[in-house]
This record gives C-alpha cells, sequence and structure tokens, in this order.
C-alpha cells in the first residue's frame, strides 16, 4: 500500500501537525511525551501500524489546530528522533521541522534518580541530560552520572 | 578553573604526576619541612554530611603549606537549614575563598557546586556517588606498598552498592589494568551502571560473596563498612551488617606483602588483631590523606610543587 493511501486513513487537517514516521507503537508515547490527552479539547487522529515504504510500518499522529513548539520538538526527539514533523495552513504544508537531538537535552526531562541534587525543586540550574549515544539512546544525568531508563522519560517530563 | 568532580577528570598521567608531587610532599606532611606553597590563599571547608578524616586532612593539607581554611561548620547552624540553596551556597563561598572541599548527601552535588561556582571544587563525597580525593589517596597508598598501580589483583568487599570510594577506586584501577574482585552480600553487590562501565574500559572482575577464598593471591584487600546511614530500612541493614570480619586468622596463607586498607571508619568488619600485621596499612592510608590533599591542591590551584623540596623549605 503506498504512503498516499496510508494518509488517507485519517482525514486531511485545515490546520496544525503532522507527525509522520513514527516508529510502530511509539505514538502512545509521543502523544504522553506531547502532554496530548484524552481531555485537550483539540481533535487528535491517530493510526497505528500503518505500511511504509521506508520504514516498513508506522505509526502516524495528526493534531488539530496545534503548532509544535521547540519544546515539544525537544521532547519528541527522545522518543521518535527520525519523525518527520509538518506544520499545516489551510489544508497545505507551510513548514516541516526538523527534529535534532544535539549533545545535551536541557530542561525537556529531570534525571529519574530521587537522590539526585535536581530533585531539590527550588535548586535553579537547569535539568541536563547527556546523550551517550544516539542510537541505541542512552542518557545520562549531567550531574549525578545516573543512565537514564528510557521506559521511564514520560514520566519525568517537565 | 576545572575541579575534581571524578576520576575522569584526570588522564593516568596527571594521576601519576599528582602522586609524584604528592611524594615530595611527605616531609612537608609529617610537620619536618616548611614550605608555604599556599600562603595567602583560602580553602572552604563544605561538608553537608558528617566526616573526620576527609575534612581534617583538608584542613592539615592546607595549613601545611601555608594557607588558610574557612568552614561552614554544623549544617545545622548554618543558612541551610533555613532552606538556602546550594546554588546560593556555592555563590557566597565562592566570593570567600580560592578553591572549595566539598561533601553532600545528595549525588551530582559536586559537579552542580562545581557549575555554580568561578573556583575549584573538590568533591568529597556526594551521596553514593563519587569520592575521588579518596581514590588518590588510596592510589598513592597501594603505589607505596608495591611500586606500581598496573596489573595487581584488588579485593573491594563489603559495601559496594552505596560506597562511593570503591565506585571511584574501582574505576582508576581498571585503567591502570588492575584485576577487580568485587566480595559483597547480593543486597550490596556494586550497581550494574558501574560494572557497565567498567566492562566497557575492559575491566576484569570477579562477582563474588564469598571474601575468604579470594583473598589468597591478592595484591590488595580494601574493606569498606556496611553504611548503616544508607539503608531506609533496618531490617535489611541487619541482615548484611557483620558479612565480613576480617581476623588475623585469616591472612595465614596470603601474599607476604599483600595491604589491607580501608577508608575508615570501620565497624566490626575488621578485628582488631588485624592491626598488629604487617598487611595492615589503614592508618597510614589515613595519614597519606594529608599529602594527597596537598598535592591536588597544589595542582588545582595552578601551584607547582617543587621537585627538590628540601631546598626550597625551610626549618619549622
Amino acid at each position: 500500500m503506498s504512503n498516499e493511501h496510508s494518509m488517507r486513513r485519517v482525514t486531511a487537517i485545515r490546520n496544525g501537525t503532522v507527525i509522520d514516521h513514527i516508529p510502530c507503537g511509539q505514538s502512545l508515547t509521543v502523544l504522553e511525551m506531547l502532554g496530548v490527552t484524552g481531555s485537550t479539547s483539540v481533535p487528535v487522529s491517530l493510526v497505528m501500524n500503518v505500511p511504509s515504504k521506508k520504514m516498513g510500518s508506522k505509526d502516524i499522529i495528526k493534531v488539530e489546530d496545534r503548532e509544535l513548539t521547540q519544546s515539544e520538538l525537544d521532547r519528541l526527539a527522545l522518543v521518535a528522533p527520525d519523525a518527520h514533523v509538518a506544520i499545516i495552513r489551510a489544508y497545505s504544508v507551510a513548514e516541516k521541522l526538523t527534529i535534532n537531538l544535539g549533545e545535551e537535552v536541557v530542561n525537556v526531562v529531570k534525571c529519574a534518580m530521587s537522590n539526585c541534587i535536581t530533585t531539590n525543586l527550588r535548586e535553579p540550574l537547569p535539568h541536563r541530560l547527556k546523550v551517550v549515544s544516539k542510537d541505541p539512546l542512552e542518557l545520562r544525568c549531567h550531574y549525578c552520572g545516573r543512565p537514564q531508563n528510557l521506559d521511564e522519560l514520560v514520566n519525568n517530563v517537565l | 578553573m576545572a575541579g575534581l568532580i571524578t576520576m575522569d577528570d584526570l588522564t593516568n598521567e596527571e594521576i601519576l604526576t599528582i602522586l609524584d608531587d604528592a611524594e615530595r610532599l611527605l616531609p612537608v606532611a609529617r610537620g619536618e619541612l616548611y614550605l608555604p606553597l599556599l600562603q595567602g590563599r583560602i580553602l572552604g571547608n563544605l561538608f553537608f554530611e558528617p566526616s573526620t578524616r576527609t575534612r581534617m586532612s583538608f584542613e592539615t593539607a592546607m595549613k601545611r603549606l601555608g594557607g588558610d581554611v574557612v568552614n561552614l561548620g554544623d549544617v545545622k547552624t548554618s543558612s541551610v537549614v533555613k532552606g538556602e540553596t546550594l546554588f546560593d551556597t556555592i555563590q557566597m563561598v565562592d566570593g570567600y575563598t580560592d578553591i572549595i572541599a566539598m561533601r553532600h548527601p545528595r549525588q551530582g552535588a559536586a559537579q552542580y557546586a562545581q557549575d555554580s561556582a568561578t573556583v575549584p571544587i573538590l568533591n568529597g563525597g556526594d551521596g553514593a556517588g563519587h569520592h575521588p580525593t579518596q581514590t588518590m589517596l588510596d592510589l598513592f597508598t597501594i603505589r607505596q606498598a608495591h611500586g606500581k598501580l598496573d596489573g595487581l589483583k584488588v579485593v573491594l568487599a563489603g559495601d559496594l552498592r552505596y560506597g562511593r570510594t570503591v565506585h571511584s577506586l574501582s574505576h582508576a584501577l581498571t585503567r591502570f589494568g588492575c584485576e577487580l574482585v568485587f566480595a559483597s552480600p547480593e543486597i550490596l553487590k556494586m550497581p550494574s551502571e558501574i560494572i557497565s562501565d567498567l566492562n566497557a574500559h575492559g575491566a576484569t572482575i570477579t562477582e563474588t560473596e564469598d571474601l575468604y577464598s579470594m583473598i589468597g593471591d591478592a595484591d590488595v584487600v580494601y574493606m569498606t563498612r556496611i553504611q548503616k546511614e544508607r539503608f531506609s530500612d533496618e531490617d535489611e541493614y541487619a541482615r548484611c551488617a557483620g558479612a565480613y570480619k576480617l581476623h588475623a586468622d585469616h591472612l595465614a596463607d596470603v601474599k607476604a606483602n599483600m595491604i589491607i586498607m580501608h577508608p575508615l571508619p570501620r565497624v566490626d568488619e575488621i578485628d582488631p588483631s588485624v592491626d598488629v600485621t604487617r598487611h595492615a596499612r589503614y592508618f597510614e592510608q589515613a595519614f597519606n590523606g594529608v599529602v594527597a590533599r596537598m598535592a591536588l591542591l597544589c595542582k588545582l590551584l595552578g601551584i607547582t610543587v617543587p621537585e627538590d623540596v628540601e631546598s626550597a623549605g625551610g626549618a619549622l
């Protein structure tokens, strides 16, 4: 099945954001990372496990009337670094955003270790996770050095 | 200026140079020679957790080199108890001093302090994280006994989970190609992330609960205290307290030049009968804290230790 067909599983959106090429099964985590819950007022469309030429199969999310910010892109980079993000305005792609996982993730996720100095919320310095490896993803707290459990990231989003 | 937060902040070559500096400073540390290399410099001692040897040896090291020390004092009477952040405390002490030695109950506190400060931070222990100045005095003690650091067999025993001294030391020993044996009760095993780091650096590691069968061909046996203060569950502490009690009777078949070390304080993991054997090295090790910290203070303050200390120094 072509990419065009898979995109037709949900209707085109007038304004908003399309996140394509999400690894299979990761779309729910992406929504959690972006803070998109069932209680948000904007319509959200989600398709899972659709065929993809590039990936074999993939997930796609369409969020209407919301454009992703840089901070949200940074969060997305942790769970779907190869996803494609397009901003839609008046049914057309107005902008393609680049996801860029740098050498450090700053003030996106906090360290999961309960005894880390950064758990004192009054301490003013930023939360910093070093990207030790991009593939497979390995993150360590800049301060305490503790490797981060990737399954727990979503619970520690700032 | 950069401080010393973990052993990764020093190359092997720098470690050996600092140990050489420490060796030359021995007569100064013993009070046989006056060498005021750090005159006019002030060390800030910030100990947010109890400390005897680390705090006192930093203070002694600074004063033996003609420098001065200001202390945070008891945390209970400082601004910390009023809710002051570490960031604010460091901003203040940064202005008062030229270098800071710090111990803190939370992991990552030393790096956090370094990011907040303009003066170098010497990490004197951050939670269960790192204790690199202890590692430097441990390496000094090992090299003093064996004349080298590479290729030794070192048994580390006791609380390997929370014991920050063994975390820093095992990293350094791996870098010098030592064979490591980790002997601990199951619940106090070396954390898996540390094992995986050591393996990534080509470590040779044996993990066991049986300490006594592993000391026969060891060059160093490094004992540690089971730290009651790190346990949230008293029953769990009770189950592993007293797991190892090294007695002189255990030493009948060990190598003649094997040394027994301990960061101190000890509880009952080394019986006093060991103190009088030729293997006991823990009190010299505690003294070496002064000389190792003297060399580190000089290094981080950019002061060169003279090649000929005898000629540079004067009588007391």
